[in-house]
């Protein structure tokens, strides 16, 4: 900005006092809205603040509460209404564990599947091309309790009949967090410039040897960015889990395919949390502070997998 | 010189592999409306449709019980209009600052902040919301006995609004920050040409200009209020209660369907059934609402982008 030969210190002050004198020229506007302005700005300020002092709270109020409970038993023992002081997450830990684990593996394959026929080869003048993508994006902003009742119609009984066990929690949370999946693998696979395609093509690749070896090797960070959110969502995901099975006083380590129940982490928080005696309060936040430092990890990881390899074409 | 093309049976199984994926999802939502409507159906058998729907008393462990779904209704609409009203100003204020105001540095630092609020698990927000902003803010700051009174009551609506509030702060202050960002430069300094303040191309210039974006975050938020579950029924409670009085207990739809469709619920009880007909009023609500807003965000993106 500054004229060559302004650094001088004399030539400086005069530059500075050319400057100041002409924007005070142009900031020549009325007092009223120099004030209204300065008023703006800050209520903007405030409403900013506020919502981060509500961030703020929440994570103090839970570190600060669930303090004293936060030990390695916390990992190793089971849930326990008579002994709150020696109670744990263990069956929940390993429960959330294996859901996620059965999430990943059915929302990878179809959800990138799905991402990749809707940007590669569906023709969007056909209608039922542009169903498949409106409906994506309304099952996104579906209730995640519909998705509990789905899952205890169509998955634990009805059609599927599995019963309420981990795997029945397992599908239902993939469906909901599914239509995420493909959102973002779309964005991601989108992202990749067409002249790549036709580069693979003009060397005589076939359609899916272009996206086998060129579109998804270059589109797989920003996948994985969504992937990572969308388990983060599952792994935190409470309400479908209520209704299709999810119990809390289990005392062993659930498998997937159990008859004898299963337990989650966000589940058994919600079970310490509504119980008003201060122990299980305090159990409860400790739950929620080894959730949510899973979840600020996963969420970091994802956005610094974006960052680093946000690829410039 | 270029070979007819020869058929490739490889690659048509694996586009009709692909189009498979993509048909499940249209499938899920074929199941939700099939799950919903069977016991929906069942349940009209034995309640009539205008008692449902008009009603007012949600009673249905009494005998005779009654099923008056405004009761429920209410609660929910309780809640999400605490949460708007305290969502929307924060929301907007944060997205205009971050669009208009903050340097590039400020926002690229506390986007991703608000964001981490976005991904922070309900069941915690509940927790929150049932633990600390009801006894430690609400309680000592309401008005004595202003409408009924806040002290002493273990579940209000109102600190159910505010968790919900504290937990859509963040697809309002997203989204419209989007939209605001997708204003053309050229219609701010055309406004600062003609002398505006920062303030009047802020509240005229950008807001209309991004008004469709804005009007859908809040919409896509009314929904997610709507939808929500946990931050409810741990701080609202599940007392079905025709009032939007906001210190009051109060039974949202998403917790009755929540509290009474645990494991143990026999297939078939009129019990059972009710939790889908609530199920298909919140289906519909929060449907028709996602509809007007993914309409509205593409029109602001056909506009600019």
């Amino acid at each position: 900005m500054t004229e060559p030969g302004a650094t001088a210190p004399r030539n400086r002050l005069a530059v500075a006092g050319a400057r100041a004198t002409t924007v005070a020229m142009l900031r020549n506007q009325p007092r009223r809205d120099i004030v209204l302005n300065a008023v703006f700005a800050g209520m903007l300020l405030l409403a900013i603040l506020i919502a981060l002092a509500g961030l703020v709270a929440l994570l103090a109020q839970a570190f600060v509460k669930g303090a004293p409970a936060l030990s390695t038993d916390l990992f190793t023992n089971p849930p326990s209404t008579a002994f709150p002081e020696k109670a744990g997450f263990r069956p929940a830990i390993i429960g959330s564990l294996e859901l996620i684990a059965g999430v990943i593996l059915f929302v990878l394959p179809v959800g990138i599947g799905a991402a990749i026929y809707l940007e590669e080869y569906a023709d969007k003048s056909k209608w039922w091309n542009r169903l498949i993508e409106v409906n994506i994006q309304n099952l996104a902003a579906v209730p995640s309790i519909i998705y509990g009742i789905l899952g205890l119609a169509f998955i634990v009984r009805g059609p599927l009949d599995l019963g309420f066990i981990l795997a029945a929690g397992s599908l239902t949370l993939a469906l909901l967090v599914l239509p995420m999946v493909i959102i973002a693998a779309r964005e991601a696979i989108r992202a990749v410039p067409d002249s790549i395609r036709q580069g693979s093509l003009a060397l005589g690749a076939t359609k899916w040897q272009t996206i086998r070896s060129q579109v998804l090797p270059a589109s797989i960070p920003g996948i994985a960015t969504g992937v990572i959110l969308a388990v983060s969502r599952a792994l935190g995901e409470t309400a479908p889990l209520l209704l299709v099975g999810a119990t809390v006083f289990v005392t062993f380590d659930p498998t997937p395919f159990g008859s004898d129940g299963y337990s989650a982490m966000p589940v058994q928080i919600f079970n310490y949390a509504v119980r008003p005696q201060e122990e299980f309060q305090t159990l409860a936040a400790a739950g929620i502070i080894v959730m949510l430092v899973v979840l600020l990890a996963m969420n970091s990881f994802a956005i610094w997998l974006r960052n680093r390899y946000e690829q410039r074409w | 010189m270029l070979q007819s093309q020869k058929p490739r049976y490889g690659e048509k199984a694996i586009q009709g592999l692909l189009a498979a994926c993509g048909i499940l999802s249209v499938l899920t939502t074929t199941a939700i409306v099939i799950s919903l409507i069977g016991p929906t159906i069942g349940f009209f058998e034995i309640v009539p449709v205008d008692e449902f729907l008009f009603g007012t008393d949600w009673t249905p462990q009494f005998e005779p019980p009654s099923f008056g779904v405004l009761a429920i209704v209410a609660g929910t609409l309780n809640v999400a209009l605490w949460a708007m009203l305290f969502a929307i100003p924060i929301g907007l204020g944060a997205a205009v600052y971050l669009s208009e105001y903050a340097s590039p540095r400020v926002r690229k630092t506390v986007k991703p902040v608000l964001e981490i609020l976005a991904g922070i698990p309900t069941v915690a927000i509940g927790f929150f919301a049932a633990s600390f902003i009801l006894p430690e803010i609400i309680q000592p700051l309401w008005p004595g006995e202003l409408l009924g009174g806040a002290v002493g009551k273990p579940f209000l609506a109102l600190a159910g609004g505010l968790g919900v509030g504290l937990m859509i702060v963040p697809i309002i202050a997203s989204i419209s920050e989007d939209a605001m960002s997708a204003v053309p430069n050229g219609l701010r300094e055309g406004a600062y040409a003609m002398g505006a303040t920062k303030m009047k191309v802020a509240t005229r210039v950008v807001f209309p200009a991004a008004l469709s974006g804005i009007v859908a975050s809040v919409v896509l938020a009314i929904s997610r209020a709507v939808g929500e579950t946990m931050i409810v029924l741990l701080a609202a409670g599940s007392t079905p209660n025709f009032t939007l009085n906001p210190v009051e207990p109060i039974q949202a739809m998403t917790a009755y369907i929540g509290v009474t469709a645990t494991g143990d619920i026999s297939t078939g009880s009129l019990d059972y059934k009710s939790v889908f007909s609530v199920g298909t009023v919140l289906f519909v609500m929060t449907l028709a609402m996602n509809m007007v807003s993914i309409r509205l965000v593409r029109r602001y993106r056909e506009v600019y982008e």
